[in-house]
């Protein structure tokens, strides 16, 4: 399953390629937009990159499940015995293509927006904890409007007040790591504590919510 | 004795007896509230601390916000209900609570608004209460644009259910990362209920106001209810013949 969609994905190299670049246009837009010197920018970098990596996330969740909606093959899924699985792959895979892309290229961000040495692996550490979380709780959204004209818009709806709190800690780690370094492993801990529950806890929120919207 | 507790389950039997309720509720919700807001102007002394006369605004701000706060519970109630025993009442009852609960949401801040610009001087600020009360009225906005969206109605009570089912696990811990962002400084965030402190005719007129909005949340939620009632059983003869007595 996992092996399937991406390798969907992979041919399908341009959704990745914009989800990424969805996210480097947002990133350098504040900046141009803000006309600030570069001394106020790693202030400004924890808040913003986070919530740049939260809009692209949410750009390509309205797909997650609508192909296999249209094609039938939800059917299936649903009525084989491994749903909680099925979910889980999907979800990695709709990580694998969006969250980590974007987790890669964030140092290279944070170099722009003048960060440096250790602030750069906490910026890549708390994206690569926090973006799967992303991933898990947007599918509960993706499943809940799957198969609805106002899918894509209403998923921003459900999904962004509900990832408060990964972006919250996510952009507390890079912020302490410019200010108190000392506290950062606490966040990421938090961060990972958020992973573990959202991995076993949403795909099951997540299958429910297929089993409605397919019913 | 045996009592069926099913038996008001039924929208056709529920109807009959809500037009009771709701003239009930709303005359308390009068009584009460004239009563209520008579007492916090006349009884009450004119300065809270260091406040003057405008911190009256609590007689509508603190109870709206618990209103506000208790009917998402409700709504999760009525939800969680409708998931388990698949009754299309509790479906109906959830739906029919959540815009008089944005309602309150809304109205909290907006009431804060007006104290916020005479006590602090700023109509906002991104205080963590302030900042909860905002995201649950993202939450409870969230619940009903999905509900409005999916037409099919059965889908659309499921889905907006789990909706609510989800964000009431994620409230906790959306209220701890506003509240406590720093794990460090959680014990120095830590804010003592001022309840004890106030003087006792502010706390009776608060507590009527309390009544009074929570009989009127029962009366409007009982009226809407009865809207989506006809609504949906619009293809059963009873629902045709009171719309037909009506009209």
């Amino acid at each position: 399953m996992l092996k399937r969609d991406l390798l969907l994905a992979v041919r399908n190299y341009n959704d990745v390629l914009i989800g990424l670049f969805f996210f480097i246009v947002v990133v350098a837009l504040i900046p141009i937009s803000l006309n600030e010197s570069t001394q106020i920018l790693p202030r400004l970098a924890p808040g913003l990159v986070w919530i740049a990596a939260l809009l692209s996330s949410i750009l390509s969740l309205a797909r997650l499940f609508e192909e296999d909606h249209a094609d039938g093959s939800l059917d299936l899924i649903l009525s084989s015995g491994s749903v909680y699985q099925c979910v889980l792959a999907k979800v990695a895979a709709h990580w694998l293509v969006t969250g980590l892309p974007l987790t890669l290229i964030s140092p290279l961000i944070g170099l722009a927006y003048n960060l440096h040495g250790e602030q750069l692996s906490t910026l890549f550490m708390s994206l690569l904890v926090g973006t799967p979380v992303l991933s898990c709780i947007g599918a509960i959204g993706a499943a809940l409007t799957t198969g609805l004209r106002s899918g894509s818009s209403i998923i921003a709806l459900i999904v962004l007040p509900l990832n408060i709190p990964v972006m919250v800690y996510g952009a507390a780690a890079v912020r302490s790591s410019i200010n108190s370094p000392d506290n950062v492993m606490t966040y990421l801990l938090l961060l990972t504590a958020m992973l573990i529950i959202a991995v076993v806890f949403a795909p099951i929120a997540t299958a429910a919510a297929l089993k409605i919207s397919n019913d | 004795m045996s009592f069926n507790w099913f038996k008001y389950s039924s929208p056709a039997s529920f109807y009959g007896i809500s037009h009771s309720i709701i003239k009930a509720a709303s005359g308390i919700a009068i009584i009460l509230c004239i009563v209520g807001l008579y007492w916090g102007f006349a009884k009450t002394p004119d300065i809270l601390t260091d406040q003057k006369e405008y911190y009256r605004i609590l007689f509508i701000h603190v109870p709206a916000a618990w209103m506000s706060m208790w009917l998402y519970v409700t709504l999760v109630f009525w939800a969680v209900t409708g998931l388990i025993f698949n009754t299309r009442l509790s479906y109906m009852m959830a739906a029919a609570t959540a815009p008089t609960g944005a309602l309150f949401a809304f109205l909290t801040i907006w009431t804060g608004a007006f104290w916020g610009k005479t006590s602090w001087g700023v109509w906002w600020d991104w205080d963590p209460r302030m900042t909860s009360m905002l995201i649950l009225l993202f939450i409870y906005i969230g619940y009903i644009a999905l509900q409005n969206s999916i037409a099919d109605t059965r889908r659309a009570d499921r889905a907006s259910a789990l909706l609510a089912l989800v964000g009431v696990i994620c409230i906790p811990v959306i209220y701890l990362s506003i509240n406590c962002p720093d794990p460090y400084q959680c014990a120095a965030l830590h804010q003592q209920s001022s309840l004890k402190q106030i003087e006792k005719n502010i706390l009776i007129a608060m507590f009527i106001m309390l009544f009074a909005t929570w009989a009127y949340s029962f009366a409007i939620i009982t009226h809407r209810l009865r809207s989506i009632i006809l609504e949906r059983e619009k293809r059963t003869q009873w629902a045709q013949d009171i719309v037909r007595d009506k009209a």
